[in-house]
């Protein structure tokens, strides 16, 4: 009885659509029905939701799951064959060349010592990175929550470099930081010296983590400022009356109450800060040297842009990679529900 | 009545991406990069060429240089590749050409006139397929801005010597560079092909006595440590290497006059005539000498037929209508490419410009064959240069930021080689 009484509202909510739109609905939910008909006969109404998300598992394990599964044989072959029946599987020699170091604070003393070099780039960039986009990211929510003058206008202003396609984003900062470029240009209008800010490997990680900063910290702030908004004013007006300034305010309503936020905004950007490629490829092509080359880099170079290409070292350093993003979501995750329930 | 609708609309679905039944026309597919016109040149000829086969159209799939240096060895190797590819990594596909030899009506014309360079695209142990043709013959070189050097009134030394070491070149850019307060005295192409003349011309041999690959000779340590000093004191741009990955090239710097001296190759020449025309005297000057000679490196571009091709015969008419001698030298004299035909060479080529400059700059690669050294030849055949070209490339990049002392950049070069060549098996 129940199921005639949703097929009539269905089909009175055609009858609402245009006459050109109709017939071709019509035929498409008769098609879809004819075909789910006699597959929730056959398995039951129970068991038709595994049916629905069945679509999106062949998805993911088309794209997702066999792809890490294939990553996970190729690590373990040796050889340059593409196809994995050509390859000879090698066991856990790849790995063991990974870290085949005598000093694991020297690179020089590693095999593979350009892994090494990533690996401390990459840490060293994400450290810096996502401590800036946080902070920065806070600071410009709670900026943009309060009723400040053309408020709209600076949220759009923020959230505009979203938007950017990540190597438009790099070649704009190229032209800026280049030796001949905008900014020398000023400094030197102002009397300064001008300065090859990206042939200095300290300063060269500076602007790659002030430019992704720049890039990306919109989106955070966005998520933030939804965070924010959330939080009932009744709070403030009730710890207002407590006699609570400004800073307990932050400190014992809005800290603790943005904390779920927080840690998805700290999840999000550390695994974007791990997985970051495009950006700095085209603004230091890894440079000065390899200063600037994080982990990701090394495994396209290794696997892809070398002549004779290395599938299964590059496999098992993404493996490396893939592994540590893994336990660090994992930790950060425990570390939000401890902070949660406490 | 659903059912039956079920089915129809299924059935119109599968009718919809079905590809049309009956095709007339062959297509075959081109994987191309431009470097400058030759593109261009290509499509009409075979615009001409589809007039006269009207069974057979030939679509270029143009892309950038580095999808032919890093996707098209995976579709290669998965067998997803084009029929014909435009490729500068000659030795290094050869395990997926096509040989063409039953499918030409004349095999005997290819080895006539591209005998030199058919083994540059075969594997080790063949001597007789022909998987396709050069494009352009391509040597490495410098090129100079004499108007920089006679407005700040100094003479140009390959006018005063005709061999002109690497040192005096330095030493004259950077008086040109300082008298008129030029940011780059000198720039490089980042590669390692590009370092690999200079290196040869110090006395590197790149090949031990068992003819594998090496750099651990006092001719290679030379001029990695001298282009390492250059890129620490200024004397060549000292951002190009050191902030790029992959190749990279100083075309816009030299063409906006601000670099004295470029080490880059023949295939710039029609560049540098549409970029720079006769805005300044531009020239190619020859290849500065030391105790290994004064040589560049050869090189260049074929375009090659993929052995997965489902139609081979239609893929030798189209190399055969392209390798005539008079399609072939309307390429060459078009794209002012140096062709690789013997034919052409004797016959020489009427160059398609009125710029003097670039007619000169050609004639002087064209004189500069005869003083390219065998290891630099062998070199070029060697299937996996490019192993050897990119690790020197990258090491040297590493020296130069202090990640390394020069020592250790050409041992971990030779690393690099042994390692891949190993995986390589």
């Amino acid at each position: 009885m129940a199921g005639i009484r949703k097929e009539a509202n269905t089909l009175r909510l055609i009858a609402l659509l245009d006459p050109l739109t109709r017939p071709l609905l019509l035929l498409l939910v008769t098609a879809i029905d004819g075909i789910l008909k006699p597959v929730q006969r056959r398995v039951g109404i129970d068991k038709m939701g595994y049916i629905f998300i069945l679509p999106n598992l062949l998805i993911f394990g088309i794209f997702v799951l066999f792809p890490m599964l294939l990553n996970f044989y190729y690590a373990m072959t040796g050889g340059t064959r593409l196809f994995p029946e050509d390859r000879p599987f090698v066991g856990l020699d790849n790995f063991a060349t990974l870290f085949d170091c005598e000093n694991f604070t020297q690179p020089n003393s590693c095999q593979e010592d350009l892994f090494w070099r990533g690996v401390f780039n990459t840490v060293a960039y994400v450290v810096f990175q996502v401590s800036a986009i946080v902070l920065f990211s806070l600071i410009t929510a709670l900026v943009l929550n309060r009723q400040i003058v053309a408020r709209g206008f600076f949220r759009s202003v923020f959230f505009y470099p979203v938007l950017l396609s990540p190597v438009v984003v790099a070649l704009i900062w190229k032209w800026v930081l280049q030796h001949e470029g905008v900014l020398n240009g000023i400094i030197e209008i102002l009397g300064g010296e001008s300065k090859r800010w990206l042939l200095d490997p300290n300063w060269a990680m500076f602007w790659v983590v002030f430019v992704s900063v720049w890039a990306l910290m919109g989106f955070y702030t966005l998520i933030l400022l939804a965070g924010l908004q959330s939080i009932p004013p009744e709070l403030y007006e009730a710890s207002s009356i407590d006699g609570a300034n400004g800073w307990q305010d932050f400190r014992f309503v809005t800290m603790p109450l943005l904390m779920p936020t927080m840690f998805v905004v700290l999840v999000l950007s550390l695994i974007r800060a791990v997985q970051m490629f495009d950006q700095i490829f085209v603004l230091t092509g890894g440079g000065p040297g390899t200063r600037t080359q994080l982990l990701v880099q090394y495994i396209y170079t290794t696997g892809f842009s070398n002549q004779i290409q290395l599938f299964g070292l590059s496999a098992a350093a993404s493996m490396v990679l893939g592994v540590s993003l893994l336990i660090l979501t994992l930790l950060q995750l425990r570390l939000g529900n401890q902070s949660s329930l406490a | 009545m659903r059912r039956i609708l079920s089915i129809l609309l299924i059935l119109a679905v599968l009718l919809a991406a079905l590809p049309a039944l009956s095709q007339d026309t062959v297509e075959l597919r081109i994987r191309w990069y431009d470097d400058g016109n030759e593109g261009e040149v290509l499509r009409d000829l075979l615009d001409q060429f589809e007039a006269e086969n009207p069974d057979i159209r030939v679509e270029i799939d143009t892309v950038p240089y580095r999808a032919i240096l890093e996707n098209l060895p995976l579709d290669l190797a998965a067998g997803e590749g084009p029929d014909m590819a435009r490729v500068t990594d000659l030795g290094g596909l050869a395990e997926y050409y096509l040989d063409m030899t039953p499918y030409l009506s004349d095999p005997a014309y290819w080895e006539e006139n591209f005998g030199p360079f058919l083994n540059w695209k075969r594997l080790p142990g063949d001597d007789s397929s022909i998987p396709g043709y050069m494009t352009q013959l391509t040597i490495t070189g410098p090129f100079i801005n004499r108007t920089l050097f006679e407005q700040a009134g100094i003479e140009v030394p390959s006018d005063m010597s005709a061999s002109v070491t690497w040192d005096e070149w330095a030493a004259a850019a950077n008086a040109v560079a300082e008298a008129l307060e030029i940011p780059y005295p000198m720039a490089m192409d980042r590669s390692g092909h590009r370092f690999a003349g200079p290196a040869i011309s110090s006395g590197a041999m790149y090949f031990d006595d068992m003819g594998h690959p090496t750099v651990m000779d006092e001719g290679f340590r030379d001029m990695a440590e001298r282009f390492v000093n250059w890129h620490l004191d200024g004397t060549m741009h000292p951002e190009m290497w050191p902030l790029s990955e992959g190749y990279a090239g100083a075309n816009e710097e030299f063409a906006n006059a601000e670099l004295v001296f470029y080490m880059s190759g023949s295939w710039q020449v029609g560049q540098f005539s549409e970029q720079i025309g006769d805005a300044f005297d531009w020239q190619t000057v020859p290849n500065p000498c030391g105790p290994g000679g004064c040589t560049g490196m050869p090189g260049g571009a074929a375009l090659v037929g993929i052995a997965a091709t489902e139609h081979p015969e239609e893929v030798a008419r189209v190399m055969e209508y392209l390798t005539s001698q008079e399609v072939l030298g309307e390429f060459a004299a078009r794209t002012l490419f140096i062709p690789a035909h013997a034919g052409l060479s004797a016959s020489g080529v009427d160059f398609d410009t009125d710029l003097q400059l670039a007619k000169d700059s050609l004639g002087v690669f064209v004189g500069q064959v005869g003083t390219l050294e065998q290891v630099a030849f062998d070199l070029q055949a060697y299937g996996f240069n490019r192993a050897v070209f990119d690790a020197t490339r990258d090491r040297l990049t590493q020296a130069m930021v202090g990640e390394m002392t020069v020592d250790e950049a050409i041992a971990r070069i030779q690393d690099d080689i042994d390692t891949a060549l190993a995986e390589q098996g």
